[in-house]
């Protein structure tokens, strides 16, 4: 079986190598990619339109805001996934795991994440408030904060983590991170634009046109980030204890 | 030419860590090596240019997939059967 499986394995691996001999040489202007009239216009109008130097936050948060969106849907959804399955709300003592053993949370171990978490929370705030100028945005900042929180979690125990950041706040927060994404779209709607079309925001924003959409895009990476935060704590915090919410790694 | 032998040397570090990851018997061992993996493709964007995706990368692949594989093996039998 393994050996007759390595012949669709060796198949399709020489197709592949046959067909990167067609790709474009990196960074080559005339390949499609570059040449391509969309990109083009991204390049020239998005300092223009939105005052964004980085081109990459403007295209995510604004000119493919919808996809953006859903994209968040899809972590909320993914996370619901894995509670619906995996929550475990049964008052029963566990039986105990093989390789459990109750010790104290190492000295040392602690004492190093008291120092580094805050570092790292505010790191993440910096991401995602910075990602308009620099690398970083909404998802980078928020998979940040909830390592932050899955590094006391790991330390210490989930207990000391769930004290911080309850599970019922994690849902909480991560529905709120949709509804500010979606209704920052909707606010635009009702002052008369289109759908996440953050220009008609200069009615409510002492601001012009242009950074209208620069401050909603901030807007929505908070959502995002809010959402990610939550979802990546909580997918930890579930997948880490069966459900059960206690007890170490 | 430097960027050259920094590009080689990560792509067959990419292989090789493909390779080890497939190969080896413990379960926590080759999601590890996944995470360095991860790393190897996000030092590669970097170099490309592409740092947005290289950020991406570094926290999403090589560290959150990590911890949650590496939680996830510790609730299961830890070696693979074949």
């Amino acid at each position: 079986m393994k050996n007759t499986s390595l012949i669709p394995v060796v198949l399709v691996g020489f197709l592949l190598f046959y067909a990167s001999t067609d790709f474009p040489e990196w960074g080559d202007p005339q390949s499609p990619a570059s040449s391509s009239p969309v990109s083009s216009h991204f390049i020239a109008k998005t300092g223009v339109d939105t005052e964004v130097p980085n081109m990459v936050t403007a295209v995510l948060a604004d000119y493919r805001g919808f996809d953006t969106m859903l994209e968040t849907v899809v972590v909320f959804i993914a996370g619901m996934a894995v509670l619906a399955i995996l929550r475990n709300f049964s008052r029963k003592k566990p039986v105990k795991r093989g390789h459990e053993v109750s010790v104290e949370p190492d000295l040392i171990v602690t004492n190093t994440v008291r120092l580094v978490v805050p570092v790292i929370q505010i790191f993440s705030f910096y991401v995602l408030a910075h990602g308009h100028v620099s690398p970083g945005g909404g998802f980078q900042g928020g998979v940040l904060m909830g390592a932050s929180f899955i590094l006391i979690a790991l330390s210490w125990d989930l207990e000391r983590a769930l004290t911080r950041f309850p599970i019922n706040r994690c849902m909480v927060v991560a529905a709120l991170g949709i509804l500010l994404y979606a209704g920052i779209g909707v606010l635009s709607m009702a002052l008369g634009g289109e759908f996440l079309d953050y220009a008609e925001l200069e009615k409510v924003l002492p601001v012009s046109r242009e950074m209208a959409r620069y401050h909603a895009m901030l807007g929505v990476e908070i959502g995002v980030g809010f959402t990610v935060t939550a979802i990546m704590f909580a997918l930890y915090a579930n997948l880490s204890s069966r459900g059960r919410l206690e007890g170490g790694l | 030419m430097g960027l050259e032998i920094i590009n080689t040397l990560i792509l067959l570090l990419l292989v090789v860590a493909a390779l080890v990851a497939l190969r080896v018997k413990d379960l926590i061992t080759a999601s590890v090596v996944f995470g360095v993996y991860s790393f190897l493709m996000c030092l590669l964007w970097a170099e490309m240019g592409a740092v947005d995706v290289a950020f991406t990368e570094a926290t999403v692949g090589a560290g959150i997939s990590t911890v949650v594989l590496v939680a996830t093996i510790f609730n299961l039998k830890r070696k693979s059967s074949d």
